[in-house]
């Protein structure tokens, strides 16, 4: 199986062929994955080298001139390092664009918390307008991008994972859709973790929701998943935990409700190792999953 | 692409009066702003855009980068007629949209929302890039930076990369009134002529020079006119 990020090349560069309106711009990171792109298309397919405030602001100023810009790299040098290009030079000139990253919150855990983004999503709230797609599977990956790069001139935000459920789910639509449904209580998963989320909840009597768009949050859904079961929601985000807590709280304004925001810690762990030692000490495999929904539960 | 520039019948002369709409101050004449004459001369006799032509996709474009002390701009922009002079006694108030740093999505004419250093050519470079894509060759993109604002590490990453990426239609012009803490020690036009840039220093009150500059043949690089002008302070 491909990964979401060998997905992104492969659609894109077939992608440039079709629309005309398609750049992608790059600093050095996937360059060699887009080599073959770049030859047919040597005036879309722009390497800036690594500088990402000028990969930011170039991808700007192609949709200046009517083009639909795709901006690539890892997360932390996409949306952190250059956040205010990202605030300026899309939003506040009245653009659009794609950002599509890679590496999320902790990929590549032995390369440390450089290379770790966990505070992206929750950084793309304090600005208007950008769509946010958290895909779970190279699928919906392959999906979601499309649907970004004919979404007109929105601005959209595609975060790819190596971590991937083992299946996908049909999610062209955007919408938060329901996996099980129970009565004691809402958990809504996003993107990679469903599987993880589903095997904690196995024989609970919880509605278990999947979101692989988390911007706009999906309202509508949580509001009807409380309505039938206990006011009682679990966020499980593979982002900073208590990021869409906000977003929850609102969608549930006029409803009595109880939410426990889970996700990737705020502390930095100051380790190496493996996707999963990471994952178990964010408290978000199956096993540390279960014990906190179920104690959050009653 | 032909000269479509209306003729408002304003001219370099009364820029002042119209720069004292915005300050109320009658006695701050062209000499006030730095960015003035060399404005005019791109305005009056060098980029090819008008109120007419101010979305068209082959006009030239110019982007301010520094976009702070705009009234310079605000007063060549209503000289030439993208907007009413009459907008400029309401420069920075609630219900006008002539602010203090400039809004493209309130202003015809302005290419670029600026106020924050170091964004503009780094925009410039990607709207060389687009128009090269989109086979629109001719037009001509021009970014003005200050000399200060050139501290900002993101120009250079746009210095560094357009002389290699062959922008050829990309145009930067720094207006250097001295206001860097640190200086630039060898010059500024060598910062961009060791990138692979064409780059000439010209007086940046003298219209001739400027209009050479502006139009001197740069084949195959970037270009960059460092207008000097009298210190800030």
């Amino acid at each position: 199986m491909d990964t979401m990020r060998d997905r992104f090349v492969s659609v894109t560069s077939k992608l440039l062929d079709e629309d005309h309106r398609l750049a992608v711009v790059l600093a050095e990171i996937t360059m060699d994955g887009f080599r073959p792109a770049q030859q047919r298309h040597p005036d879309r397919v722009i390497n800036v080298g690594i500088r990402e405030q000028l990969l930011v602001g170039v991808g700007g100023g192609l949709a200046l001139t009517g083009l639909r810009p795709v901006v690539h790299t890892f997360a932390s040098f996409l949306v952190e390092r250059p956040f205010e290009q990202v605030k300026l030079d899309f939003g506040h000139q009245g653009t659009g664009g794609v950002l599509v990253s890679a590496s999320a919150s902790y990929d590549w855990p032995a390369g440390g918390f450089t290379h770790m983004a966990p505070g992206d999503v929750a950084l793309l709230d304090t600005l208007d307008g950008w769509t946010v797609h958290t895909p779970g599977h190279p699928d919906e990956a392959e999906a979601l991008l499309r649907h970004a790069y004919a979404a007109g001139d929105d601005k959209v935000y595609v975060r790819l994972t190596g971590q991937s459920n083992a299946a996908p789910r049909p999610v062209g639509d955007l919408r938060t859709q329901t996996v099980r449904t129970g009565s004691a209580g809402v958990v809504l998963a996003v993107g990679p973790l469903l599987d993880e989320v589903l095997a904690a909840t196995e024989g609970l009597d919880v509605t278990v929701l999947y979101a692989a768009t988390v911007r706009p949050f999906d309202d509508e859904a949580l509001r009807a998943a409380v309505g039938r079961a206990a006011p009682q929601v679990v966020l499980v985000e593979p982002y900073l935990a208590g990021t869409s807590a906000a977003a929850a709280g609102q969608a549930l304004m006029e409803v009595p409700h109880r939410i426990l925001p889970l996700g990737v810690g705020r502390a930095e762990l100051r380790r190496y190792g493996t996707v999963e030692e990471h994952t178990a000490a964010h408290g978000l495999d199956a096993a540390s999953l279960r014990q906190r929904i179920t104690a959050f539960l009653r | 692409m032909t000269q479509a520039i209306a003729d408002t019948g304003f001219r370099h002369g009364d820029l002042g009066r119209l720069i004292a709409l915005m300050t109320g101050a009658e006695k701050h004449g062209p000499a006030a702003t730095s960015t003035l004459d060399a404005l005019w001369v791109l305005y009056d006799r060098v980029l090819r855009v008008g109120p007419g032509s101010a979305e068209a996709p082959e006009r030239d474009r110019f982007l301010l980068s520094k976009g702070h002390g705009p009234m310079a701009y605000y007063a060549v922009l209503a000289a030439k007629g993208f907007f009413p002079v009459e907008w400029l006694a309401g420069f920075g108030s609630y219900d006008s949209p002539l602010g203090h740093h400039p809004d493209r999505t309130l202003v015809p004419g302005v290419e670029i929302g600026s106020g924050s250093l170091g964004h503009g050519l780094p925009l410039a470079v990607g709207t060389a890039l687009g128009l090269r894509a989109q086979g629109l060759d001719d037009p001509a993109v021009w970014v003005l930076i200050g000399d200060a604002e050139l501290d900002e590490g993101s120009n250079h990453e746009a210095i560094a990369y357009a002389a290699p990426a062959g922008l050829e239609r990309l145009h930067t012009l720094v207006i250097d009134n001295d206001s860097a803490t640190h200086g630039w020690r060898g010059g500024i036009a060598s910062r961009f002529e060791a990138a692979g840039w064409s780059a000439v220093t010209v007086d940046g009150r003298d219209h001739e020079a400027l209009h050479a500059a502006y139009t001197a043949p740069h084949p195959g690089r970037p270009h960059a006119v460092v207008a000097r002008v009298e210190k800030k302070f």
